[in-house]
């Protein structure tokens, strides 16, 4: 089979060893979560539920404003104890719901549809269904998927990518679902396709991955439209522009969506949650996480009900064997640093990742030597290095100029830079920093109006 | 929580390859190994103590200078020692041994400490040394000039030290600057497989065109330089030599202009000298360009026999010119 690749990127350790052959074990429900009210890319929701309000596994507990929003359910059974500032793994703290469970694990399903008889389901149908059970993109960004599922009518889309890439280093849990739910995942594929109303799909999987591969391959033998593409075993292969990029030779236009270049693209993930919403009528309120790194005493692959802490999840995986000095949301390349285990596994947490002091190598950030290695590691083909001088000195109009906003912070700079120079988050202070100019002008235009 | 004192927070990414600057610059100087120690076993002895006060005189400078002025030391990135060795390599093999001495002592504090250090030197160090000598000390510079393997001549051994008060009485010794020399004396009889291994006069490490291909691939293979530009200035050179290089067009010694000189060693580990060279490949693939060129004049049209330095230190000054009109096209940009 024909392997393919982009242009820039890195090659880090891939570390799936820990946990790739260990299939997926569903973790018992905790006896409390804590849902924050925003996880998700748009609004943040509101909670629908009072304090001391009965809930069941299932059951929406919030809605969001708008188009660009979601819905969160309870994942376990039990009372609404408090509704309050938590702490959060991406914002730091946030409004969220704590349910303490009643020990019964009652649930409350959506309407189901029989497997035999998808044909019946009007594409309408399934956005109501992805829409009402709070399906964001399970590959980390967490985007609602019912808006992927309505492009406006001028964008011609032809074709569906399922993204299999899973690219950052330790992760395995897509690998596992993709192994161990193939058919579910082709059945949530087919159901977006037919939402979108596009007929051709790609399932590209790193070649890393040949048991994925292999499973799928052969599930989709008798699926007209479907293929499966192995792809080089390079980071950041699951970045959705390059994985556009790679299969249709197709580049998602500056500032654009994936739409704007006919392309609709799924995690595997999404597509497992969309055949489970539409089929047994369960709504996004587990997921599976790999739980991984040095300091975890027994790695492993965990189906885990959204809030649940990630200490509780740590602890079921067998605790920390050596301190850990990082612990992720997250792969190591994109993942979210955090300061305590008190934080709620959310709906874009596909792994917690605890490093030993053996796999983190704190650098010192030196002048830049010109090197060039971040502008042939860049897969948006800017230049890493000026950017960082730019926004350093604080001239972020000049970045901007340079494309700080094209940056997709993927971290392929950072992590082959000699002078260890922290690039990422420089760009990130920039992007901060011009957000913040610009709302300021924003502001100033509306006052000037007046 | 106990814990929470222990958990460190940055931003992503939370690896790093194993590379830093203190790896690149010890690439460099075993990407140099080969022609130096060719060099040495050319030009004797006396050619080591040169290598040897230029490399030393380059890490003191440095370490005095950030001392006095309560900078951070930066010796411990090899990057002193990167610059002292390549000044040597660059030096005539029987220079008054205060030459190297000053001629690094300038690269590091004047090329490159006064402009801010590693990474905000406008000009190659080591090449800013050489040209600061050649400038201010042109007999000294040229009268260092050794034959290869004069060691074997009778009343001499590999240990000799004091050449330079032979060149009165011993001439057998004294070789042409190098072979590309203008008129005057008659130039030595060299053969191209002279010039690919060495057997000629010349600055120490400049010589061995093969050990110099050899560190070259080295850094290739390492990712520390890419082929683009030394490939290019050295092809560059061959080019305008094949056609107005010989008595005829199309009829110049196109082989003689790109293994003879300082054209490789300058090619190979002074024009890719990563803070002074373009960013992106296609900015190097310009700087070689241009250098090519310029040397290829000097060395017809110009005063000195060779052009090769003061070809990569005007490219210096234009790299920033050149990374200017080749910012890549972003990814998703529309086509022009």
């Amino acid at each position: 089979m024909q392997v393919k690749s982009f242009r820039g990127g890195v090659h880090p350790p891939t570390e799936k060893k820990y946990t790739e052959k260990k299939a997926l074990v569903a973790m018992p429900p905790p006896g409390r979560i804590v849902i924050p009210l925003r996880q998700h890319t748009g609004a943040p929701t509101n909670a629908i539920v009072k304090i001391g309000d009965h809930v069941a596994a299932g059951q929406c507990i919030a809605k969001g404003p708008g188009f660009i929003t979601t819905t969160m359910h309870a994942s376990i059974s039990g009372e609404a104890v408090s509704i309050k500032q938590r702490n959060h793994p991406v914002f730091r703290s946030c409004d969220a719901v704590e349910i303490k469970s009643d020990g019964k694990d009652e649930w409350v399903y959506g309407k189901k549809h029989p497997r035999e008889r998808l044909d019946d389901i009007a594409p309408d149908e399934i956005k109501k269904i992805v829409t009402e059970s709070g399906i964001v993109g399970l590959g980390g960004a967490a985007f609602p998927t019912h808006v992927k599922l309505s492009p406006p009518p001028e964008k011609k889309i032809d074709l569906y990518i399922l993204n299999g890439a899973e690219c950052e280093p330790y992760l395995t849990a897509d690998d596992r679902v993709m192994q161990e739910r193939t058919a579910d995942i082709i059945l949530g594929l087919r159901l977006m396709m037919k939402a979108i109303g596009v007929t051709r799909a790609i399932i590209g999987i790193e070649s890393n991955k040949p048991d994925s591969i292999r499973a799928l391959t052969a599930s989709v033998a008798g699926v007209p439209g479907v293929t499966v593409h192995a792809l080089h075993t390079k980071y950041p292969q699951g970045a959705e522009k390059q994985l556009i990029r790679v299969l249709t030779g197709r580049e998602v236009p500056r500032g654009g969506l994936p739409m704007d270049a006919g392309v609709a693209i799924n995690n595997v993930g999404t597509a497992l949650a969309v055949a489970e919403a539409v089929i047994e009528g369960k709504p996004l309120v587990e997921r599976a996480v790999t739980v991984t790194g040095s300091a975890i005493a027994e790695p492993k692959n965990v189906i885990v009900r959204l809030g649940t802490s990630f200490q509780e999840v740590i602890d079921f995986c067998g605790g920390f064997s050596k301190p850990p000095v990082k612990l992720l949301m997250g792969g190591p390349m994109m993942g979210i640093a955090q300061y305590t285990t008190d934080v709620p596994v959310i709906k874009g947490t596909s792994g917690i990742v605890a490093l030993a002091a053996q796999d983190v190598r704190i650098v010192e950030s030196q002048t830049c030597i010109r090197c060039g290695q971040c502008v042939n590691a860049c897969p948006m083909y800017l230049l890493p290095s000026t950017l960082g001088i730019l926004c350093e000195r604080h001239k972020f109009e000049e970045a901007r100029a340079l494309g700080l906003m094209d940056c997709v912070e993927c971290g392929c700079c950072t992590y082959v830079c000699p002078a260890g120079r922290p690039m990422v988050h420089m760009f990130k202070f920039g992007k901060l920093e011009l957000f913040k100019q610009d709302q300021k002008k924003r502001a100033q235009a509306q006052k000037d109006k007046k | 929580m106990t814990l929470d004192r222990q958990l460190v927070v940055t931003t992503s990414p939370h690896i790093r390859s194993d590379i830093s600057v203190k790896r690149v610059m010890i690439d460099v100087v075993v990407a140099l190994a080969p022609t130096t120690l060719i060099g040495v076993f050319f030009f004797g002895f006396r050619s080591a103590l040169v290598l040897a006060v230029a490399v030393i005189s380059a890490v003191a400078a440095e370490a005095l200078t950030q001392k006095v002025l309560k900078w951070d030391v930066t010796t411990g990135d090899y990057s002193a020692c990167v610059t002292g060795l390549l000044l040597g390599l660059n030096l005539p093999p029987g220079v008054p041994l205060w030459l190297p001495f000053l001629g690094s002592a300038f690269a590091i504090i004047i090329a490159k400490l006064t402009f801010g250090g590693l990474g905000k030197n406008i000009f190659n160090p080591a090449l800013a040394g050489r040209v600061m000598l050649l400038a201010a000390w042109p007999i000294a510079m040229t009268k260092g000039w050794l034959k290869p393997e004069w060691w074997r001549l009778p009343g001499f051994s590999f240990w000799t030290l004091n050449v330079a008060d032979r060149f009165g009485v011993s001439l057998d010794v004294v070789s042409s600057a190098t072979p590309l020399v203008k008129g005057g004396a008659t130039p030595n009889p060299f053969t191209l497989s002279d010039l690919i291994i060495g057997r000629v006069g010349g600055c120490i490490g400049e010589t061995s065109a093969i050990a110099l291909l050899i560190g070259g691939a080295y850094l290739v293979y390492r990712r520390h330089i890419y082929w683009q530009l030394p490939a290019t200035y050295i092809a560059t050179v061959g080019f305008l030599a094949w056609i107005f290089g010989g008595e005829a067009y199309f009829a110049g010694d196109f082989l003689m202009h790109m293994f003879a000189g300082g054209l490789v060693l300058g090619a190979i580990f002074m024009a890719t000298d990563m803070v002074t060279s373009p960013i992106t490949i296609k900015g190097q693939t310009i700087m070689g360009i241009g250098c090519g060129l310029l040397t290829f004049l000097v060395r017809i049209k110009g005063g000195p026999p060779e052009g090769v330095s003061y070809s990569i230190l005007i490219m210096n000054a234009l790299t920033p010119l050149i990374d200017r009109f080749t910012i890549p096209k972003r990814f998703g940009e529309k086509k022009a």
